[in-house]
């Protein structure tokens, strides 16, 4: 569903993203790892087309982001660092609005509209302006967006970033109800949620894959579990030889 | 071909929207119309003596629309593009499958909406002139369009200028700077300054890039198709460059 290839990026003199690939399938959950300015959102920014690369390409189903952008970013759902909306709009405003980009017709606006706000558990606040709501309600006004036309490809950066535990928990079981029948990239800091939700992680350091594997195989390449091994790994170009 | 279309005019119709709702969930676009209708009738009425002057013609109200322009466009303008970079929306707009193009036509056509409500409220003026005596109303109604006309290049500068930075002040303040270049460049006072300093050629050529000077013959209700090209070539001109400082600033990251 997702191909990346050698996607490249470089910001002033150093490389923010270098020449990192990998694919993503249908039923794949995979968590997107790595420190601050590891180069993570870059790459998802890439891959949806909001910066263009120097160098590499993200195919949807074929379609190129660089060549066919407006087709490829009809396959994605991408909910950004941060969760930016309208804070004039209501939540159904705003989808609203997401709708009429996306040519979407009234009478599929409405259902959609109506299913992802059950999705996102956002009905009590729907019609309330978005600057009134609490950070966790944003973020999931924000992933009522990225699941407004039910896409192939998810790509979400930080989306447990300001839920409280119960919205956690309900925010693991909406991505495990999904997954099914999408590809799923979930950037993250907290590698329990790689643990429990993602069937594949990728670690991402100064820019570059450094692994690319099952969070089980992950752990078990150290003793002390999957924190130590990623620590491990995101340590090892720091130490001298 | 045909789909192109669709897209760009889809694009059109989200970005409008969103504008519009923006002006008007907010009290900006109120206050915009209030500050621009008070201000043109002290000017108007006050500064031109527009009753003491016995004609029926609107010549004086139209004289003082380039230089409140100049004001209230970038005014107007400042927070179409600055702001979505500022709160970060732009890089939820950049993901969606909407074309560019359709967007920053929908944002300006917003705006220009706007100025057009700001020039339907001033109908008083035209009543009045009615009033005063018989008022030669094509001449009313052409000055009037070709006023709209302008008004959508003030506001296609300040956008392009509001693309270039995440601060709405800097882009009214820049805004207001080249608009007002762009405007002073045909008034008297600095054309004779320019001749004097550079030469006859150099201010005739200044004057003929001037806001003003082509707002001159409108403001006297004479349709000048020389005049009217110009601000739609402006227009497009600065549409165009707030489409590539946007692309500029997705492939640079900023």
């Amino acid at each position: 569903m997702l191909n990346v290839e050698s996607l490249t990026k470089s910001f002033g003199a150093g490389a923010a993203v270098d020449s990192v690939s990998f694919t993503l399938g249908q039923g794949e959950v995979v968590g997107f790892l790595g420190q601050n300015g590891a180069g993570k959102s870059t790459t998802m920014r890439m891959i949806c087309g909001v910066l263009d690369p120097d160098a590499g390409d993200a195919q949807l189903q074929g379609r190129s982001i660089l060549t066919d952008r407006l087709e490829a970013q009809r396959l994605i759902g991408y909910l950004p660092e941060g969760a930016p909306l309208y804070h004039d709009m209501t939540p159904v405003e705003f989808l609203h609005f997401l709708g009429a980009c996306h040519g979407l017709g009234r009478a599929t606006l409405r259902a959609a509209t109506d299913r992802v706000i059950a999705d996102a558990r956002i009905g009590d606040v729907a019609r309330r302006r978005i600057a009134g709501l609490s950070k966790g309600y944003r973020r999931r006004v924000a992933l009522a967006g990225a699941l407004l036309t039910d896409p192939p490809v998810l790509l979400l950066d930080e989306p447990m970033d300001g839920l409280d535990p119960v919205q956690k928990q309900a925010m693991r079981a909406l991505i495990a109800r999904m997954a099914g029948d999408k590809a799923i990239l979930i950037s993250t800091h907290t590698l329990d949620e790689v643990a429990t939700m993602c069937s594949r992680a990728i670690i991402l350091d100064h820019g570059r894959i450094v692994a690319d594997l099952a969070p089980e195989a992950l752990a078990r390449q150290h003793e002390l579990g999957l924190e130590a091994a990623f620590v491990e790994l995101v340590s090892a170009r720091r130490r001298p030889s | 071909m045909k789909r192109s279309l669709q897209r760009v005019l889809i694009g059109v119709k989200a970005g409008w929207q969103r504008e519009i709702r923006a002006y008007f969930a907010t009290p900006l676009a109120y206050l915009f119309l209030a500050i621009f209708l008070f201000t043109l009738s002290i000017f108007t009425w006050d500064v031109s003596g527009f009753f003491d002057s016995g004609a029926a013609d609107l010549a004086p109200f139209f004289s003082w629309h380039p230089w409140l322009y100049l004001l209230f466009m970038p005014a107007l303008a400042m927070r179409l593009w600055s702001e979505e970079s500022q709160s970060g929306t732009r890089e939820l707009l950049l993901s969606l499958p909407v074309s560019l193009t359709g967007l920053v036509i929908g944002k300006l056509l917003a705006a220009w909406t706007v100025a057009a409500i700001a020039l339907i409220l001033t109908f008083p003026w035209w009543i009045s002139v009615n009033y005063l005596g018989p008022a030669d109303n094509t001449a009313i109604a052409l000055s009037y369009a070709m006023s709209w006309i302008m008004a959508g290049a003030y506001l296609s500068l300040g956008a392009m200028v509001s693309a270039l930075t995440t601060s709405a002040v800097i882009a009214f303040v820049v805004g207001v700077v080249s608009a007002f270049l762009l405007t002073a460049a045909g008034w008297p006072v600095v054309s004779t300054s320019i001749r004097g300093l550079l030469g006859p050629a150099a201010a005739d050529t200044l004057a003929a890039f001037s806001l003003l000077t082509h707002f001159e013959t409108a403001q006297r209700g004479i349709l000048d198709l020389s005049s009217l090209f110009y601000f739609l070539s402006l227009s497009v001109l600065m549409v165009s460059l707030n489409i590539l400082l946007i692309q500029y600033r997705r492939r640079s990251g900023q």
